[in-house]
């Protein structure tokens, strides 16, 4: 297989431009002879979904909860990056782009990157035009704040709801469509196949969550816009609907899923407090803007935080990376904080917790200041803990939060199967192996409004009246295929429930492919998941029936598909032997920093399916840098 | 702790609910209430029977998928939170506790503690947006808003239209939910323009779903996870008025009650 980025020809500030002057176009009066199926609304899916149809196409969206405005990119708090430089403080569509490659430890795909931040400028345009109502100054004008792996202030933010008003604001446009007849959204409904005819994505296969009805669903192209894959690790800051199903089942159809190992674990979550625990919360990175990260110098020091004097206490980011100090990007902040717990200097009953402390910052600006910026998230640490950060340092820990890898597009986000989309967190592109915060919104809303419209008329062009019928052979196939699926869940009635085994799963995840992986772990965990995932399909208990809302039966889907891809998020990190950022292999590091090497793993590993329990085929797709040279990523 | 779950179970829209009694025991007051709703339902599944369906996602309080009436009170005993951000350390030991779906006749049942809301949806279709593609924006910093409108765009946007503003109104009213959204967009320069036409049209919807009259009770308020204030409504009703006075006298016929 050769996977053909299809980056534009010219010089990297100018591929973007070359590409849409070259670009085929669907004439206006067509477009209504297309229809898109869309599956996921969150920023990529909802922007995608909502530009589509204002374009003119037929637009089919699909939900897995009750309303396209519950999508998980609800739940992002900090803010949106853009290269706006209305601070004057030096930024420019170059530096967000080496901010962005640089924080993805040189494995991004250089154009793909520096179209995101060229098209970056517009997103605010187009968010402030939908009336999301970001902060302010009392001039009326915009203002901005800092986020991790940036020396400049380019975060864009609503309070700490910055994801919810920018997806309100995807939500509302897509909304308009409905009402203007352009879309046609199916909420309840999981995408649980994808269709291929004559080698094209032409369709998908649904579950209706609430009657349980099999349906097919025929289109001229398909878009996944479904998210990460972070609940594989079961602990994460996902929503507990999250799920890799959509994309895992695209794969197993012949797309190709790139670099599964680059998984983000966020630095600032609140630490787990016990076994009955189902997701872990964020707060977000923004708090280190004035929050200061510390542990007690001493091992094992139990006393209370404000007991401990300033000179037995270690803000161990600002000691080890003096120029970015605490907001030091996420990947090297976790692994930090993994550190000084694993030396024994953690806090909290766990001894896994490090210090993320207001009073330096409530001192110099007054608890007002402090709670004009980040009250909703100090409201949420109480809620959950039953602490006030204004009084206490927050306790954090990092967790699961973001997968930076997810099937593999080229440089108009089609896979390698013809037809098939794919936008946001569920592609692989821009974002290497970590990604610098405020950077998601950024890439999810760039591919859905300004990206994917663009390109998807290249591949609409030559497909004219090329749309199966939905009761084609190949559907029926499918639907025949998942229908069994769900059957087969349904009779093993076993001893074990699906929360036990996710547990199980998870923990192995986190125990060797978590913030530090080394070989033998990883393949301690290759013998431990099939051996799982074998017990699964034959001690599972799936209550209840097919025919109508059962929870139990959707979660199985998706525990089911998880143990597929863990094993491949396994075997990548073993197969890439070298650390990259949030990728750190025990055996590669210097200073207990990430020592990458660029000679042998330059590349995007791209691996295709040949069946459960067979061993994946790996592409590479090298990594040309023309414009950038590789450098050590250092913040010190 | 323990406590004593009363749970509304109903399979269908078409078969009759009752409460069935759960015992919820060795919990951690730590634990959320969705939590607890978890163990009770590993508990259930190894019985061999069929587990409560809930609805839930996010579980930090922001999607507004999770619609619960906990002993009365929509989304549970605290102030401003949702029943996701709801914990068991905000019971008794020993307690008995009553959970039920969000109740109106325009949020119709679907199983158990799950009830469609995508009236909701309806009523943003009908005028909730500001009619702008995606290419045609003008420089964010083109349109100066004033901090005080931007900050009180950004109270009424805070809205997750969860519904527990109409589960708790006796006359299940959705005048907050529809009052957020048609303050967020008239209060900012960008949706002035539609002002008038917004707030005709999302009311007229609102009145077409099913939901009732608003008697300015503020159960509204008091239940709402983001604290959504009841002068949203005043406002409303305000842009309705000078609406109705300006529009042709066609629209204010359909608008005449």
């Amino acid at each position: 297989m050769n996977l053909d980025a299809k980056i534009p020809s010219g010089p990297l500030a100018q591929k973007w431009d070359n590409y849409k002057r070259d670009a085929k176009l669907v004439n206006p009066a067509n477009k209504r002879k297309y229809d898109i199926i869309v599956v996921g609304t969150g920023l990529a899916g909802g922007a995608a979904a909502a530009t589509l149809g204002e374009l003119g196409y037929n637009v089919k969206s699909f939900c897995i909860q009750d309303s396209p405005r519950r999508a998980h990119s609800v739940a992002a708090q900090g803010g949106i990056n853009a290269a706006k430089n209305y601070q004057n403080d030096g930024d420019s569509v170059y530096r967000l782009f080496y901010d962005t490659i640089k924080g993805g430890d040189f494995r991004a795909r250089e154009a793909n990157v520096y179209r995101l931040a060229q098209v970056s400028a517009n997103i605010i345009d187009q968010c402030v035009a939908q009336g999301v109502p970001f902060a302010r100054e009392y001039s009326g004008y915009l203002t901005n704040r800092s986020f991790g792996g940036a020396q400049v202030s380019r975060t864009f933010y609503a309070r700490g709801q910055t994801g919810q008003q920018l997806l309100l604001g995807a939500y509302q446009s897509l909304m308009r469509q409905v009402s203007l007849g352009t879309v046609k959204v199916f909420p309840r409904t999981e995408m649980l196949d994808l269709v291929i005819v004559n080698g094209h994505a032409k369709g998908i296969v649904t579950r209706n969550l609430i009657t349980g009805a099999i349906e097919s669903h025929a289109g001229d192209a398909v878009v996944l816009a479904t998210g990460g894959y972070g609940n594989t690790w079961y602990l994460s800051t996902y929503g507990r609907g999250s799920n890799a199903t959509a994309i895992w089942r695209a794969h197993k159809k012949g797309a190709c899923f790139a670099n599964p190992c680059y998984a983000q674990i966020h630095p600032t979550c609140i630490p787990v407090s016990g076994d009955y625990q189902s997701k872990l919360t964020l707060m977000s990175e923004s708090l280190r803007n004035d929050g200061r990260v510390w542990v007690p110098k001493k091992v094992g020091d139990k006393r209370a935080p404000g007991d401990i004097p300033e000179d037995e206490r270690d803000y161990y980011l600002e000691r080890k990376y003096p120029s970015y100090g605490n907001l030091a990007p996420r990947d090297i902040s976790s692994r930090a904080a993994k550190q000084v717990c694993d030396e024994g200097r953690g806090v909290g009953e766990s001894g896994l917790g490090v210090y993320l402390d207001f009073s330096a910052a409530i001192q110099r600006l007054g608890e007002a200041k402090i709670a004009e910026r980040y009250g909703n998230l100090f409201d949420m640490y109480h809620e959950i803990t039953g602490e006030s950060a204004y009084k206490v340092p927050m306790r954090i820990y990092p967790a699961i939060h973001y997968t930076m890898g997810g099937l593999w597009v080229d440089y108009n986000l089609m896979s390698n199967v013809p037809g098939l989309f794919v936008a946001g967190e569920a592609n692989f592109s821009d974002h290497g192996a970590n990604r610098l915060g405020a950077s998601a919104l950024m890439q999810g809303l760039a591919d859905g409004y300004f990206v994917l419209p663009n390109t998807i008329s290249g591949y609409l062009a030559g497909q004219l009246g090329k749309r199966p019928k939905a009761d084609a052979a190949e559907f029926k196939q499918a639907e025949k295929e998942v229908g069994d699926r769900l059957q087969k869940l349904l009779t093993i009635r076993g001893k074990r429930t699906i929360t036990d085994f996710h547990k199980q799963l998870g923990k192995i995840m986190w125990d060797y492919c978590g913030m530090a992986r080394n070989e033998a772990g990883l393949k301690k965990a290759l013998e431990l998941i099939p051996k799982l995932r074998e017990e699964f399909w034959k001690d599972v208990n799936v209550p209840g029936e097919g025919g109508d809302l059962n929870q139990s039966l959707e979660r199985a889907g998706r525990v089911a598909d998880y143990f597929e891809l863990a094993e491949l998020i396994v075997l990548d990190a073993l197969m890439r032997d070298e650390s990259c950022g949030g990728h750190f292999r025990e055996e590669h590091q210097e200073e207990g920093e990430c020592k990458r090497n660029d000679e042998q793993f330059a590349y995007v590993a791209a691996w295709e399916h040949k069946g459960v329990s067979q061993p994946p085929v790996l592409h590479k797709e090298p990594l040309k840098y023309e414009e950038i040279h590789l450098a050590t990523r250092s913040y010190k | 702790m323990n406590v004593k779950l009363r749970v509304w179970r109903q399979a269908g829209p078409d078969t009759p609910g009752k409460f069935v009694e759960y015992e919820a025991t060795g919990l951690n007051p730590n634990m959320s209430f969705l939590e607890m709703l978890d163990e009770v339902n590993e508990d259930i599944t190894k019985r061999g029977e069929e587990p409560i369906s809930f609805d839930h996602d996010c579980r930090e309080g922001i999607c507004g998928m999770c619609s619960c009436v906990i002993n009365g009170e929509a989304h549970g005993p605290e102030y401003k939170v949702a029943t996701c951000q709801t914990y068991m350390r905000s019971f008794q030991d020993g307690e008995t506790i009553t959970v039920e779906p969000f109740r109106a006749k325009a949020f119709p049942l679907i199983k158990d503690l799950i009830v469609n809301r995508s009236a909701f949806d309806r009523v943003i279709q009908a005028g909730g947006f500001i009619s702008t593609s995606a290419g045609s924006a003008p420089d964010g910093n083109a349109i100066p808003v004033p901090k005080q409108d931007a900050d009180a765009a950004m109270d009424a946007a805070a809205c997750i239209g969860c519904g527990a503003c109409v589960a708790a109104c006796k006359n299940a009213s959705a005048m907050l939910f529809v009052s957020a959204k048609v303050s967020h967009l008239n209060l900012l320069p960008q949706g002035k323009p539609e002002k008038d036409k917004r707030v005709l049209a999302m009311v007229q919807q609102m009145d077409a779903e099913g939901f009732g009259a608003c008697t300015v009770t503020g159960s509204c308020e008091a239940v709402c996870p983001k604290g959504i204030s009841l002068n949203f409504i005043a406002k409303m009703n305000r842009d309705y008025f000078g609406a109705l006075l300006r529009a042709p006298s066609k629209a204010k016929a359909a608008h005449a009650d």
